[in-house]
C-alpha cells in the first residue's frame, strides 16, 4: 500500500498510509474505532476505492479491480453467512461461482470444515449454529478458496471472552497450517499482541507504529501507542517525554533502592486490589502520575484502602524509560 | 373529589389489574376478544354465508330464493362457455398485472433499499405512497381520458402512425398494473432492506459477479417479499370490477358478481368463490416454492 487515502466528503478516514505486508505473516491493524483500520481493510478487499494512492497485491496494482476479481477473501464482523444455504453450501459458495466441479467442491468443503473443527455440520443451516460455530463456518468459507490474503474484520468481536481466547489460539494455528497471509483488524490490544507477527497501530487515519508485538509493547514510539497498547505512564523530565510500563516500576521499601535504579518520591493517589496483582497510582513530587502493579506473591495487605495518601518511593531502571514522540503532533491535520 | 374517593377509584383499577396478574391466558383473552369477535362474525360469518348461498337456487319465474341444496350455480359456471371465458380472462389479466408489477417494482425497490441516500429514500417512499392517498376513481377516470380514442396517448402516437390500446383488455392490464404497483414496491423494498449489505459484500468477496450475486443471494432472499407483493396485486386484480367497466367493455369476475348480486344471489356467490379458490391454489404453490420458509 502506498500513500493510501480515503475521504468521505470532508471527512478523512485514512490520511495517507504506507504499509508493506509480507507474504504468509499474521499482520494486525490495531486501533480505536474510527481510526481508519476497517476502511483500509475494505480498500484491500475492493469494497472501497481509495481517494488516492495504490494497493498492490503480490506486486500487481489492484486499483479498479472489483472485489470478485481479487484473490482476497474476507471474514466479516457479522459473519455474513447466507441464511438460505446450508453450511456446506455456504462454504462451497466461492468454489461454486468459480465453476469448480461438484465432487471436488464437496471434498474441499468438507476439508475446510474439518480444519475449523466442524466436520459433519454441512447439512445444518446457519441459524442452527452458535456464534462460535458461525464464526468457524465464515472462516472455512473464506479459506476454502485458498486466497493470497485473508482479511479478518474484528471476527471475534461478538464472542464472549472464553470463546474468544480459544478462537485466538485456533486462528493462529489455522494460519500456520494454511500459510495464507492474514490481515487482522481489531481494537483489542491483547488479541493483537497474542496473535500477530507484526502490528500496525492506527490512530485518526494514520499509522503510529509498525512493529512486532514485543517491540510495540517494550518500545512504543508515540504517546498514543504507549497508551493504547497498555497503560500510558508518560512522564516529562528535563524536557524529555518518556514512558515506563507499570510492571517495570518498583515500590521501594525503606528507601533502600537496588543499584542502578532511578528513584522518585510520591504519594499513593489510588490503589486497587485486582486478585493476581495490586494496582497503584502514584502522584510523583516531581510532577506527573504513574501507574504500577505489584504481583501479590506475598499476600497483599488486606486493607489496601488505608494505604491511600501514603508517601512512597518508586523506582525504575533507566533502560526501561522509553522516549516517546508527542502523539498529538503526528502528521498534518487529521480530523 | 375527596382523597378517599381517589383511593377508592385507584383500588378498583388495581383490583382489576390484580385479577389479570399471573394469568397469561386471561391477559391474552382480554387483549384479543374484541378483534377476534369482529373477525369471526364479520369475516368468517360472511364467508360462510357466501358458501351456503352458492348452493341455493333461484326460481326462474318468481325470482324467489330456494334454500335447498343444489349444484345448479356451479353447473352453470362450468358449462356456460361465457363464464369460463370470464374466469380465464380475469385470472390471465391478474397474472399479467402481477408479473408486470414485479418486473417494474424490483429495480425501484432495489434502488430504494440499497443504493439511494437516506434523503432520497424518504422522498421515494413518499412518492410511492402518494398515489394511494388520492381517489381510486380519479385515477381510473384520468386513465380513461388518456386512453380514449381522442385522448393524449393516441395524440402522442399519431405522428408515428401508431394508435394506443384504447379500451379493452390491454387497457385493463395497463391501468391495473399502474394502480397496484405500490403494493408490490413496498413489500419488496421492506424485504430487500432486511438483507444485510454484508451478505452482498460477502458474495462479491467470494468471487461472484453482480449478476451471480443477484441470482444466488438477493433473489432467493427477497423471493418471499415478491410473493407477498404478488398476493396483493393478484387478489386486488381478481376482485376489481370498476376498472374493467371504465376502460373496457369486457366482463370480469367482479362485473358478473355485481350484475347478479340482486337478481341471482346463488350464481353471484358461486362466482365469488372462484377468486378464493384461485388464491388458495396460488398460496399453496407459493408455499411449495419455498416462499414462506425464511419468514
Amino acid at each position: 500500500m502506498a500513500d493510501l487515502t480515503k475521504h468521505y466528503g470532508e471527512v478523512v478516514a485514512v490520511a495517507g498510509i504506507d504499509l508493506e505486508i509480507r507474504q504468509g505473516e499474521f499482520f494486525t491493524m490495531l486501533g480505536p474505532s474510527g481510526s481508519g483500520k476497517t476502511t483500509t481493510l475494505r480498500m484491500i478487499a475492493g469494497f472501497e476505492d481509495p481517494s488516492s494512492g495504490t494497493v498492490e497485491l503480490a506486486g500487481r496494482n489492484v486499483g479498479g479491480i472489483p472485489p470478485y476479481d481479487r484473490a482476497v477473501n474476507t471474514v466479516f464482523q457479522d459473519y455474513a453467512l447466507f441464511p438460505h444455504m446450508t453450511v456446506s453450501e455456504n462454504v462451497a459458495y466461492g468454489l461454486r461461482v468459480a465453476g469448480v466441479a461438484k465432487g471436488e467442491r464437496a471434498r474441499r468443503g468438507e476439508e475446510a470444515l474439518e480444519m475449523v473443527r466442524l466436520p459433519g455440520y454441512g447439512d445444518r443451516k446457519p441459524a442452527e449454529l452458535s456464534g462460535g460455530q458461525r464464526q468457524r463456518v465464515a472462516l472455512a468459507r473464506a479459506i476454502v478458496n485458498r486466497p493470497k490474503v485473508l482479511l479478518l474484520d474484528e471476527p471475534l468481536g461478538a464472542l464472549d471472552l472464553k470463546l474468544r481466547e480459544q478462537m485466538q489460539a485456533e486462528l493462529k494455528s489455522i494460519q500456520g497450517e494454511v500459510g495464507i497471509t492474514f490481515v487482522y483488524v481489531t481494537h483489542d490490544q491483547d488479541e493483537a499482541l497474542t496473535m500477530s507477527d507484526r502490528i500496525a497501530v492506527f490512530n485518526e487515519g494514520v499509522i503510529e507504529q509498525v512493529s512486532s508485538p514485543f517491540k510495540l509493547y517494550e518500545e512504543p514510539a508515540t504517546e498514543f501507542v504507549a497508551g493504547f497498547v497498555g497503560v500510558s505512564n508518560v512522564l516529562e523530565r528535563d524536557g524529555a517525554r518518556f514512558t515506563i510500563r507499570p510492571e517495570k516500576i518498583q515500590l521501594v521499601e525503606n528507601g533502600a533502592a537496588p543499584d542502578g535504579v532511578h528513584t522518585e518520591r510520591g504519594r499513593i493517589a489510588e490503589i486497587a486490589y485486582v486478585g493476581m496483582v495490586t494496582r497503584y497510582t502514584v502522584s510523583l513530587d516531581a510532577g506527573g502520575k504513574v501507574e504500577l502493579i505489584r504481583q501479590n506473591t506475598e499476600s497483599a495487605a488486606e486493607d489496601v484502602g488505608s494505604m491511600r495518601g501514603k508517601e512512597v518511593v518508586v523506582g525504575w531502571r533507566p533502560e526501561h524509560a522509553v522516549a516517546v514522540r508527542d502523539g498529538t503532533t503526528n502528521e498534518e491535520g487529521s480530523p | 373529589m375527596t382523597t378517599e374517593a381517589v383511593a377508592e377509584k385507584r383500588s378498583v383499577g388495581r383490583r382489576l389489574a390484580g385479577l389479570f396478574h399471573g394469568r397469561p391466558r386471561l391477559q391474552v383473552g382480554a387483549l384479543l376478544a374484541g378483534p377476534l369477535g369482529w373477525l369471526v362474525i364479520g369475516y368468517l360469518g360472511s364467508l360462510a354465508l357466501l358458501l351456503v348461498a352458492a348452493f341455493w337456487t333461484v326460481s326462474p319465474l318468481s325470482g324467489e330464493l330456494d334454500k335447498t341444496l343444489s349444484f345448479e350455480s356451479f353447473e352453470i359456471l362450468f358449462d356456460e362457455p361465457v363464464y369460463r371465458d370470464i374466469v380465464v380472462r380475469t385470472v390471465t389479466i391478474a397474472a399479467l398485472v402481477t408479473v408486470t408489477d414485479a418486473v417494474i417494482a424490483f429495480p425501484i425497490a432495489f434502488y430504494m433499499a440499497k443504493i439511494a441516500s437516506r434523503r432520497m429514500k424518504a422522498i421515494l417512499v413518499v412518492a410511492v405512497l402518494l398515489p394511494l392517498w388520492s381517489s381510486y376513481l380519479v385515477k381510473v377516470l384520468s386513465w380513461r381520458t388518456m386512453l380514449s380514442a381522442d385522448g393524449i396517448i393516441n395524440w402522442a402516437l399519431e405522428p408515428f402512425g401508431l394508435t394506443g390500446p384504447e379500451f379493452g383488455n390491454t387497457a385493463v392490464w395497463l391501468v391495473m398494473s399502474y394502480l397496484w404497483l405500490p403494493f408490490m414496491i413496498l413489500p419488496i423494498y421492506a424485504g430487500l432492506e432486511r438483507i444485510p449489505n454484508s451478505l452482498i459484500s460477502a458474495s462479491e468477496d467470494l468471487g461472484a459477479s453482480p449478476l451471480t450475486t443477484f441470482r444466488r443471494v438477493i433473489l432467493p432472499l427477497s423471493f418471499p417479499a415478491v410473493v407477498a407483493g404478488s398476493i396483493f396485486t393478484f387478489s386486488l386484480t381478481l376482485g376489481d370490477y370498476i376498472t374493467p367497466r371504465l376502460v373496457s367493455n369486457n366482463q370480469f369476475i367482479g362485473n358478473v358478481i355485481y350484475n347478479n348480486i340482486s337478481t341471482n344471489l346463488p350464481l353471484a356467490s358461486a362466482l365469488a368463490l372462484v377468486p378464493i379458490v384461485v388464491m388458495i391454489a396460488y398460496l399453496l404453490v407459493a408455499r411449495k416454492l419455498g416462499a414462506f420458509e425464511h419468514i
